[in-house]
């Protein structure tokens, strides 16, 4: 992981005169007052789209294991007559694999399991030792008084410009914090809890979460959590620039336009 | 889309980091990669395990709705000749890799040191109910037929077929010898201090209280140590293994 920003090494070789050569990740100057600005390096790249490919399996997967029962409940055994909440049979078209099959959908999902906590490790490992975690999402006295604001100007689908677009908003902020080190987690944990041998292995993350029944009603609501989020996440990438922020989560560059000196 | 077919490169890198695949077996790619994660799932649960029991509840959290799945009512002439009686005629095959083949009666299976657990069904289907059971400890039966060192899992065979008919495939599963010998694993033979019903396996089942219920042979006809289940059946260790579950069910 060389690309996360760490300054080139000045070349002394280059003809004298010439000015220092930028930083690779430097900003870039564009028409019109715009600047293309360094956002995600290649590791959040690379652990960003796996996850979506092994979270779109999961819950297609998770929704073809759901249909074998569908129905939940609170506690450490379920109570057929009582279910807390029943689901309609699925579509398809929702599932993988594409037909119910509950033995080959836990197969599915156990695998993208794998790869989604490995990945998920490799993104927490990097965003950690990097300082990203701290730099980029920890909200600050600031951030946190801005809270309304911050609100006001999502609902009038306000988006910073200029010097602001380089930071994450408040809003943001505690959007993507409560993701990654409440959601996701939880998806983990609920999921183990589920296991068996995992009970027997870690009871007590059993009798935290209040019973196998709870874990996975939990496993459910924090999945459809994530799935809201999902659902938020692209619509304000769209309403908010769908190819600026693509190219982005693509290629790692990000263009910022400038503040308008006479607004409206 | 490029993100996407960069995250299907990356999950099959992945996939195929996991280990590489039996070549004899001709299976696909993905199906390659689905089965190194089943046993990679296996191989970390049971290294975190170890012998460690599942969590045992209260007289107070026993379910007063258990249900019984799979077979309920099995129809086999055999079985319902054994049933006319009371099982009285009934007796537990166990042979295979051992050095002392035994044939028990019921009575006798009673006489065998047993255990009484209160523990929480797992079905695979998501749901979970608890019951009281008592059983005849696997791990003495075993030490008494005296296993072969050879002898690596223990197949039972099952009276019942789901389909009900006489020549239907009969139930069967397979638990390697480590998970019989655990403490918990027992032949039950008594439900909620109740002799074991009709719906939920008598005269005998397994309890295997790490694994999911599918795992936990009901109407046990008879019990073969044997070193490989690649012979028996469809080859994959279980009536539901054969049909696409995976034989490591304590995930």
């Amino acid at each position: 992981m060389t690309d996360h920003g760490v300054a080139d090494t000045v070349d002394d070789e280059r003809p004298q005169g010439e000015a220092a050569r930028p930083h690779r990740h430097a900003d870039r100057p564009l028409t019109g007052g715009r600047i293309d600005t360094w956002r995600h390096p290649l590791t959040v790249r690379l652990t960003h789209w796996l996850n979506v490919f092994a979270m779109t399996i999961l819950v297609m997967s998770g929704i073809n294991i759901l249909m074998a029962h569908p129905h939940l409940y609170w506690g450490i055994r379920s109570t057929f007559a009582d279910p807390w909440m029943s689901f309609p049979m699925a579509p398809d078209w929702l599932m993988v694999p594409m037909r119910r099959d509950l033995g080959a959908a836990r197969g599915w999902h156990f695998l993208f399991a794998w790869i989604f906590v490995l990945n998920g490790l490799v993104y927490l490992a990097f965003i950690t030792i990097s300082g990203r975690l701290q730099r980029m999402m920890e909200p600050t006295r600031a951030d946190l008084a801005d809270i309304p604001h911050s609100i006001v100007e999502h609902a009038r689908l306000k988006f910073p410009k200029g010097e602001e677009a380089r930071r994450y908003n408040v809003l943001q902020k505690l959007t993507y914090l409560l993701v990654l080190l409440v959601l996701l987690p939880m998806m983990l944990a609920t999921g183990l809890a589920m296991s068996p041998m995992m009970n027997a292995a870690l009871p007590e993350l059993l009798w935290i979460l209040g019973g196998r029944q709870s874990a996975r009603t939990l496993h459910f609501l924090a999945a459809s959590g994530l799935v809201g989020f999902v659902f938020v996440h692209v619509a304000l990438v769209v309403v908010a620039g769908f190819t600026n922020n693509m190219r982005s989560m693509i290629t790692g560059w990000f263009v910022i336009e400038p503040e308008k000196e006479d607004a409206e | 889309m490029i993100p996407e077919r960069r995250g299907l490169i990356l999950g099959a890198g992945a996939a195929l980091a996991l280990g590489g695949c039996d070549r004899v077996a001709r299976t696909s790619g993905l199906q390659c990669s689905l089965k190194k994660a089943e046993q990679v799932s296996q191989r970390s649960q049971r290294a975190l395990a170890r012998d460690r029991l599942a969590p045992e509840y209260e007289e107070k959290d026993i379910s007063s709705d258990f249900r019984a799945n799979g077979s309920v009512d099995p129809q086999a002439s055999d079985y319902l000749a054994l049933k006319a009686n009371g099982f009285r005629d009934y007796r537990l095959i166990l042979d295979g890799l051992v050095e002392n083949p035994l044939s028990l009666s019921m009575t006798e299976i009673r006489a065998r040191p047993s255990r009484t657990q209160i523990t929480k069904h797992d079905c695979v289907e998501g749901w979970s109910a608890i019951a009281k059971w008592k059983g005849a400890r696997l791990s003495r039966i075993l030490d008494e037929a005296r296993v072969k060192p050879e002898a690596r899992f223990v197949v039972f065979y099952c009276f019942d077929a789901l389909d009900q008919t006489e020549d239907g495939d009969r139930y069967y599963e397979s638990i390697d010898v480590p998970e019989a010998r655990h403490e918990q694993t027992i032949l039950a033979y008594e439900m909620n201090d109740q002799t074991l019903p009709i719906a939920n396996g008598a005269p005998l089942r397994l309890r295997l209280e790490r694994q999911l219920g599918y795992k936990m042979a009901k109407y046990i006809k008879r019990i073969e140590l044997v070193e490989s289940f690649d012979h028996i059946a469809g080859g994959k260790g279980g009536y539901w293994e054969d049909r696409g579950y995976s034989w490591y069910a304590g995930i």
